[in-house]
This record gives structure tokens, sequence and C-alpha cells, in this order.
């Protein structure tokens, strides 16, 4: 070819063109083949490998968190429903910036600090394509404002779910307790896999110790989601199981009467069924709403609970220790019957004080001059010091506290609830361990009338009355009488079978034991209380002393109010006293005379399971020569 | 003198409307690729008759203007072009005065609609190459060479500068295309193209951010899955999960499901490759390459110097839109703006390259003729 043509020559033109063309059609299939190079090495060299990514793209599985079991009370009254409810979830990974979406969304569904604060945490400790909930229970404006504005916050959703809701609030927030949201420490405790989806723990009360049963057990479905993570259809469904629903032995009837009867007064009432161990009624004074809790507790409300004097959150039933005063002396009289120290004709002269030889501090009877000659049954109903002071000293510290270890004080009842007080139980080992100081004679004398270094929670009392009670057979107390595998199951019952064999030998003990605590409701300390009652009651009053004497001369203060800054106040019973039914313990913090301040909160718990059919029929059935106003007390008074 | 222009205005119109002009293995090929791409946009746009009718109006509009071109010779063709080159280029400076300060302003507002003047450099590009090489010397001096150089410079340079580093480089390429087929020595083009190369780190300093990206991306995807990557990635899982076969028409998942971004435009070959496999994307590869193939043909067999080179560029630009779009939904090429021709729902794309076959048909009707 010629570096340079004078003239323009089509036809080389045309051929230089044709050629040119052609090399150009060529490059351009050469290109297209290896464009279909590329095609076919995506396709069928890599096509497993993206199908599956196309498939995990487009199928994520998706937890069912399944529904907390319900809680009833024995007939069947809902105590802990689970309500549907809406909060706002965020899915991390789909936030392009989340702080400026904090910023934003605070515009449109108001955000508390503690939201915002505990939304960052959980961020922190969750997988970022697993949601985390920003805000809870959203209010119907909320959800009708955020659907407005949806589409300006990617990964933001409202999201259904079930709350937990308490419809009888305070009643129940010593015993049920409440759930609260998951923390990291229940996160590094709890099962994962179990938990998926799951914002919410038992934290106190039933809640917590039958966790493993209402929380049941998460289900899962395959769903297809498009690029924002938005469901788009369900694609299998692999339902979840919903946790058990229990069935308490509490009657709501009982509950509220027996809380009624505190008036506000801080104090703390148990009822157990002796039969079975069973608790009818558990009250702790003050109490708080459970609901408060549920959704995360406001910073305002918390502290007002934490710092009201009476204490609103403790659970003096269950975490409340006092001295229990003379409410130990049936168990110790019945101690004297059982190691033959005592028997029941053995007599004592009460002279009003009670002097060891050669020591010179003396222990005083609550009568000045004292109860005269008492034997056993009269000692119980007078509750006649000197007699116990006695008794004790027979027995010794080692029996007294073995024995009255049986009973179940100084150790966890083993009620089916956490976080019971041991109490404490006077015994050498105990002081040695505690004081390392050896045990001293009059460390026995008051231990004889529940002073000194006694401690009981007022379930633990309820438990040794109970004992007492049921013929002497230990038995834990226990709150959840049945379970239920959903709504339309059968009740399970829950056995709760005797923890060993009677503590006692000789039912004749028993019986005077009983005649004693007969005698206290009807002619002793307690019979005002029990006047008109129809049942056989037999009880036995405590009044404890908060405070260690200081001198042993008599207090002739009988001002009810400064006396009830220094007692404690305790009534135990049962009834009806041949065959009996039901036990109850009632304190009260700050009561003048046990039988006069809790006596009746005794009475009030007996009177409404009288009402209940269960109390119905142990109610004796009408004679008709007997005169209407409680004949049977009275006659067993007169007998006294 | 009124009568005198009116007189030439009838017979113009005339000759316009009466002879036939059309090429018909051209016309067929572009009907099915029309077709194909009226499927593949419904399955893409979710069922959605607005978008398709939309896209069916734009190939109707750019039928007709086929059909008008088709009606002007390419002598009339070779007389317009340095005014419609002229004013073309000066409709980029306007945009590029009027979008300063402004990002990436390519549109031009006319009231009633708005178009990007880079559209039309994409035919009066290769058309003004075309009529500087068609009274010369061919093979080109380096002298005109220099000239067709810059005169693809100024407009490309200015559609770069929008910055639309897609049509600059299709334009640019259409000019290129001219001076190749006019028959520049092997060796100057490898000269040029050693040259071209060793300017790249040069060239990789002026680019944006956000272009440098892109390659960076197309090299590790994996780097920023969500981010930079998620384009790419995402279109070659509906690429490569689309397997021989594919999952069949509106089965496509990755589009249906919003995971392949801009799944109507620029990546509805991604959504094609999903739903019609590898089966599908050779058979389309080779309607494309009929196309070119013809339209090469229609070029060899032109009447002069101006009309073959003018309908070789058009024909060789065109391949470089598939290969573009082709070689970025299946990750060979970084991620640029450019439209699978015909398929991709958009404005003006349509519109102008049915225009440019338009030119082809006339170059056709107006061929040699083997008596």
């Amino acid at each position: 070819m010629k570096k340079r043509r004078a003239l323009k020559d089509p036809r080389g033109e045309a051929a230089l063109f044709q050629r040119r063309s052609l090399v150009g059609f060529a490059l351009i299939v050469l290109g297209l083949i290896a464009l279909s190079g590329r095609f076919f090495y995506l396709q069928v060299m890599r096509h497993d490998e993206f199908v599956t990514r196309s498939e995990n793209n487009r199928v994520k599985p998706k937890v069912i968190p399944p529904a907390r079991g319900l809680i009833y009370d024995r007939n069947g009254v809902l105590l802990a429903d689970n309500v549907p409810a809406f909060r706002l979830e965020v899915v991390p990974e789909q936030v392009p910036d989340m702080s400026a979406m904090l910023a934003q969304i605070g515009a449109v569904v108001p955000l508390d600090p503690d939201d915002v604060a505990d939304f960052r945490k959980r961020l922190k400790q969750s997988r970022r394509f697993e949601s985390v909930p920003l805000k809870m229970h959203l209010s119907e404006d909320d959800i009708a404002r955020f659907a407005i504005n949806r589409w300006r916050f990617p990964g933001v959703d409202v999201v259904p779910y079930l709350t937990r809701h308490y419809p009888y609030g305070q009643l129940f927030a010593h015993v049920i307790g409440y759930v609260g949201r998951i923390d990291a420490d229940d996160l590094k405790r709890l099962n994962p896999d179990r938990y998926q989806g799951t914002s919410h723990v038992g934290r106190s009360g039933i809640e917590r110790s039958y966790e493993d049963m209402l929380h049941g057990t998460p289900g899962y479905e395959l769903v297809e989601v498009n690029a924002d993570g938005r469901t788009q259809r369900v694609l299998e469904t692999h339902a979840p199981v919903p946790g058990k629903n229990l069935y308490l032995s509490i009657d709501v009837r009982i509950q509220k009467a027996t809380m009624a009867a505190f008036d506000g007064r801080a104090g703390s009432a148990v009822a157990i069924d002796p039969r079975n161990g069973q608790v009818l009624a558990m009250v702790s004074v003050p109490s708080f709403d459970p609901n408060l809790f549920v959704n995360g507790i406001s910073s305002a409300d918390y502290k007002a609970l934490t710092t009201a004097p009476d204490k609103p959150l403790y659970n003096r039933a269950l975490r409340g220790v006092y001295p229990p005063g003379s409410t130990v002396k049936p168990f110790l009289a019945l101690g004297g019957l059982a190691y033959g120290i005592r028997k029941p004709q053995d007599t004592v002269l009460s002279t009003g004080e009670f002097c060891l030889p050669g020591a010179s501090r003396c222990y005083r009877d609550d009568k000045r001059g004292g109860d005269g000659v008492v034997d056993m049954v009269k000692a119980i109903e007078k509750s006649t010091n000197t007699y116990f002071y006695k008794l004790a000293l027979d027995l010794g510290i080692d029996r007294l506290s073995e024995w009255m270890g049986r009973f179940g004080f100084g150790r966890k009842t083993g009620i089916d609830l956490e976080g019971e007080e041991n109490g404490i139980l006077p015994s050498r080992e105990w002081k040695m361990e505690h004081s390392r100081q050896p045990w001293y004679p009059g460390e026995t004398i008051i231990a004889g009338i529940g002073q000194g270094y006694w401690a009981v929670t007022p379930l633990q009392l309820a438990h040794a009355v109970s004992i007492l009670a049921g013929k002497g057979i230990p038995r834990a107390p226990k709150l959840v009488m049945a379970t239920q595998d959903g709504v339309d199951a059968p009740k399970l019952p829950v056995p709760n079978p005797p923890t060993g064999p009677s503590l006692v030998s000789d039912p004749a003990h028993l019986d005077v034991i009983k005649q004693g605590m007969e005698a206290v409701v009807a002619s002793g300390t307690g019979a005002k209380q029990f006047i008109g009652f129809p049942l056989v009651v037999a009880g036995k009053s405590g009044t404890a002393e908060r405070f260690s004497r200081t001198t042993s001369a008599y207090d002739t203060n009988k001002n009810t109010a400064y006396l009830a800054a220094r007692h404690r106040a305790w009534f135990e019973a049962f009834a009806p006293a041949d065959d009996p039914k039901i036990a109850v313990v009632a304190m009260l913090e700050a009561g003048a005379w046990g039988a006069e301040a809790a006596g009746p909160i005794v009475r009030t718990v007996m009177e409404t399971w009288l009402a209940t059919p269960e109390g119905a029929s142990a109610r004796p059935p009408p004679a008709p020569a007997v005169p209407a106003d409680g004949p049977v007390a009275a006659g067993r008074g007169a007998t006294q | 003198m009124i009568g005198m222009l009116y007189a030439r205005m009838r017979r113009f119109m005339r000759r316009i409307l009466t002879r036939p002009r059309i090429d018909l293995p051209l016309a067929a090929g572009l009907l099915m690729l029309a077709t194909v791409g009226l499927v593949t946009l419904y399955s893409a746009g979710g069922g959605d008759l607005r978008l398709v009718g939309g896209q069916a109006a734009r190939f109707v509009l750019g039928a007709a203007l086929l059909l008008l071109i088709s009606r002007i010779p390419p002598t009339v063709l070779r007389s317009w072009t340095p005014w419609l080159y002229a004013g073309s280029t000066a409709l980029l400076v306007v945009v590029a005065i009027l979008g300063e300060g402004r990002g990436a302003d390519r549109w031009l507002d006319l009231g009633f609609m708005r178009f990007q003047p880079s559209e039309l450099l994409k035919l009066t590009m290769p058309m003004m190459a075309a009529w500087y090489l068609h009274p010369r010397q061919l093979p080109p001096s380096w002298k005109d060479m220099a000239v067709v150089g810059l005169l693809i410079a100024v407009p490309a340079g200015l559609i770069a500068k929008q910055p639309d580093l897609g049509t600059a480089l299709l334009v640019a390429g259409a000019g290129g295309f001219a001076l190749f087929l006019s028959g520049v020595a092997w060796w100057r083009i490898g000269l040029l193209v050693g040259i071209a190369a060793s300017m790249v780190p040069v060239g990789w300093h002026f680019m944006h951010q956000y272009q440098r990206d892109r390659v960076l991306t197309l090299l590790n995807p994996e780097a920023d899955p969500l981010g930079n990557g998620w384009h790419i990635i995402q279109s070659q899982i509906a690429v490569g999960s689309g397997g021989i076969f594919g999952k069949g028409w509106l089965h496509g998942t990755q589009s249906r499901l919003d995971f392949l971004p801009e799944h109507t435009t620029d990546f509805i070959f991604a959504v094609f490759s999903e739903e019609f496999g590898l089966v599908g994307v050779v058979a389309l590869l080779a309607l494309y390459a009929f196309i070119i193939g013809r339209c090469l043909w229609i070029a060899m067999e032109a009447r002069d110097t101006y009309s073959r080179l003018l309908a070789g560029a058009i024909a060789m630009s065109f391949f470089v839109y598939v290969f573009v779009n082709g070689g970025m939904i299946a990750g060979m090429l970084p991620v640029v703006g450019v439209p699978l021709p015909f398929v991709s729902y958009g404005g003006t794309s349509a519109v102008s390259l049915l225009s440019g076959f338009g030119v082809l048909m006339s170059i056709h009707a107006n061929r040699k003729m083997h008596d």
C-alpha cells in the first residue's frame, strides 16, 4: 500500500472498507463469544453457588416465639394474661445511618432517653440482621404516625407481640411476680435457641420459678423477603409450642380479703391447706403493680418504689424475718411431750418472774404476779412464759433446736418460689458459726418464748403450723396445684408428697396441744377475735419485741401506738380444730398485741375461705338444738 | 420567491414520502428485539402495564422517526451534517453552563420535554467524522486523524465532564469506529492504543471518587457487599442463579424481590438472564450479532464513503452498547450507565437508536446498484 495517493480511489476505498468491516465484524463476534463465555461461567460453572445465594437472599427463617403460659387461680380465674400490643423494631443492617434514624424517628414516635439508651445497649449485643426492639407498647397514635412515615425509615417496622398483663395488679405481685425484658445477663444464662424471638423472661415469683414451663418452645416459619427484608409471603410454618398454663392453689377471693384485712398496714399473711400443703393465700403488704415492670419501668416509678419507707418491693412472706415470739410455744410444748420431759398434767407455778439459780437477772411473765399454777393446756392458753422458760431449760438448747428444726425453722420451706430466707433457728452451732461465742443458758430461756436469736419468715411459721395441723406430716408449701398443656387440655395435678413420716409419734400429744390452742381462741388471748365464728379454731398469738430489753422492769405504758412501734404482732391458727383444713399465719410489723392486731386478719381469712366451696364443706351441719351465735367455740371454752 | 420555496418543499416532501426505503431483514430483527424488550420489561417491572405501554409508545415514536429519516437521502444528510454536529455540540455547552454547580446535570428542559443533548451526539458524532473523511484521501493522514480526533474530543470531553463517562465512551467510540473503518493503518492503531493505555494513570487521577470506586469494586465486590459491591453481586447472583434454562418468565426472584437494583433500566439484562438462562442469553446475543452483521452488510453496499463510514460506525457502536451493558451485569466491566438497546426501559435511548437505524435504512435505500 502506498503511503500517499494523489487522487481518491473509490474502488480501493470500498475494498479497504470491506476488509475493515469484516475484521470489525470478526472482532464483534469474538467479543460476543467472550461475553457468552462469561455468562457460561456464571450460569453453568458457578450456577449452584449462585442458586444458593439467591435462595439465601430470598428465604429467611423467622422465629415465632411461643405464647407464654397463662396463670389461673384454683378456680380458673385468670391472673396473668397475654394481651396483644405493638412495638417498634429495627433491623440494624438495613438502617443506612443509625444515629440519623434515631434522631429523626423521635419526631414520629416519641422516644424516652431510657428507650434509646436501652436500644443502644441491645444493639451492641445483637447480630446485624436480627431485629432489635426500640420501643415497646406503642399507642395507636404512634402506630398511625409511623405508618405514614414508614418509607423514611428502612429497616424499622411495627411488630405485633403479646405482652404480659396482670389483671389483679398488686394483689399477686409477691406471688406471681412479673416478667421483664431480657437483658445481657439473661442472655448469658438462657438457651439462645429457646429464647430466640422472645423479649421477656420471668423475673420474680411464679413467673421466675416456673419459667421453664411457662416459656414453651419457639416455632419458625420460612418467609420470602424482599431486599428491604420485608416479608412477602410465608413458605412454610412450624408452629411453636405454647408454654404450660399454671393453676395456683390460691383462691383469688381469699387473697383479696386477706390483702384488704391489712388495710395498708405492713405485714404478711399466709394460708395453707394442711392436708396437701397447698397455699390458699399469700400476702405481703404493701405491694406494687407488677404491670409497671413488664415493658420496662420508668426510672421515676422505680425510684418511688425503692425509696418508699415501707418497701413495697420487699416480699415479707418469703424474705421478711421476725422473732416469732409466743407462736413457738405450742411447738415447744409438743417437744416436751415427745421427749418425755413433760406430761400434760405437770404444773408450774408462775409468779411473774423466773430467775436462774445464782443469776442476778430474771425473766418475766407478761402478767404482773403471774398466772399461778398452770398445766400445759393452761400455759398455752395464757401464754405463760415461766412454764416455757422451764421447759426450754429442761429440754436444753440442743434438743430444742433439733425439735424445732423438724418443723422447718431455720431453713427454706421448699415452696415453689425462689428467694426464700432461711431465718434463724437458735442453736449452739449457729451461734458458734456467727459470733464465735459459746452458748449461755440464759439464751436457752428466751429461746423458749421465741425471742433472742430467733428469726422466722411468715411463710416458715405458716409451714410449721400446717405441719402441726396436718397431723405432724411434713410437707413443703406449694403454690402450683395443676398444669395444663393448652386451654382445652385436661388439667394435670401437681403432686406434693410428704417430705417424711409424721413428726408426732403419739397422736395423744397432738390432742393436748390442740386443746391448749383451742383454749387460746375460746377463752385465752385470742378469745375476743373469734366470737361467733362457726368453726372450732385452734390458735396462738405472738407478740414479739423488736428491741431487746434493757431492764427486767415491767413496762407500764399501755398506749397502743407506743406498743405497736415496739412489737411485732403474730397470730397463728388452724380450723376446724378436730380435722384441720386451713392453717393461717398473719403478722403485722407494727402491732401492739398479737391476738388483737393479727387475730382479726386470721379470722377474715378463715371467714372468706368458709364462703368458698372448699371452706363450705368444713362447715358443721346445722344442728337445730344449737343456738346460732357460735355455740361450738363457746361450748369448748366452757370446758376449760 | 415564496412560490419557489413552496415548490421546493413540496418536491422534497414528495421524495421523502414516496420511495420505499426499508431493509426487511433489519426491520424484522429490530421488531424481534423490541418484542423481547417489552416482554422482559413486563416481568422486570412487576407486571406494570403502564411501564410497558410507555416503552411501546417510545418505540412507535422511534419507528416514525426511523421511517422519516429513512426517506432523507444520505447526500442530504451529509449536507446537513456540519450544522447538526455544531448544533448538538452547542447544546452540550448550554447544558454545561446551565448545569454549573448542580452535580450531574445532563438534561435540557424544553418545557414540554426534557432530553439529553449527549444523546444527539451518538448520531451526529459519527456523521461528522464520516463527513470530514468523505472527501479525503483514505486511509487518512496523521493530520486528518488529528482533526477527527479533535472533533471527537470536544463533545466527548464535554459529556465526560457532566459527568457521564458511559455516554462519553459511546460517543468517542462512534467517532473512533469511523476512523477505524476508514482504514487507518494497523500500526497507527497500535500506537494510539499504546498511548491511550499509558494515559490510564493520568485518567485515573482525573476521575471522580465514585468512578474509581466502581472500578475498584469490580476487582473485589465482596469488600463492600451492601454498598458499592451490591449492584455487581446481586446482578451476578441473578445471572448465575438463572442457570442454563432460567427460572422462567415472571419467576426471577432477584428482580421481583428488589434485590436487583435498577432492574427495569441498566440492569434489565440480569433479569433477562435470570429468567431465560444461558439459552436465552446466547439467543439474544445472536440476535444482536445478526442486527450488527446486517448493518455492516448495508455499510458495505453503501454508495459513497460518507454512507459507508456512517453506517459502519453506527453498527459498531451498537455493539459497544451490548458489550458494555452485558459486561457490566456479568461483572466483567465496571458499573457504567449504558442501557441495553431496545430492552432497557428509558427515555431518549430507544428514540435516538431508532433514528440511527433510520439513517441506515436511508443508506440502504441509496445503495450501489448492482446491475
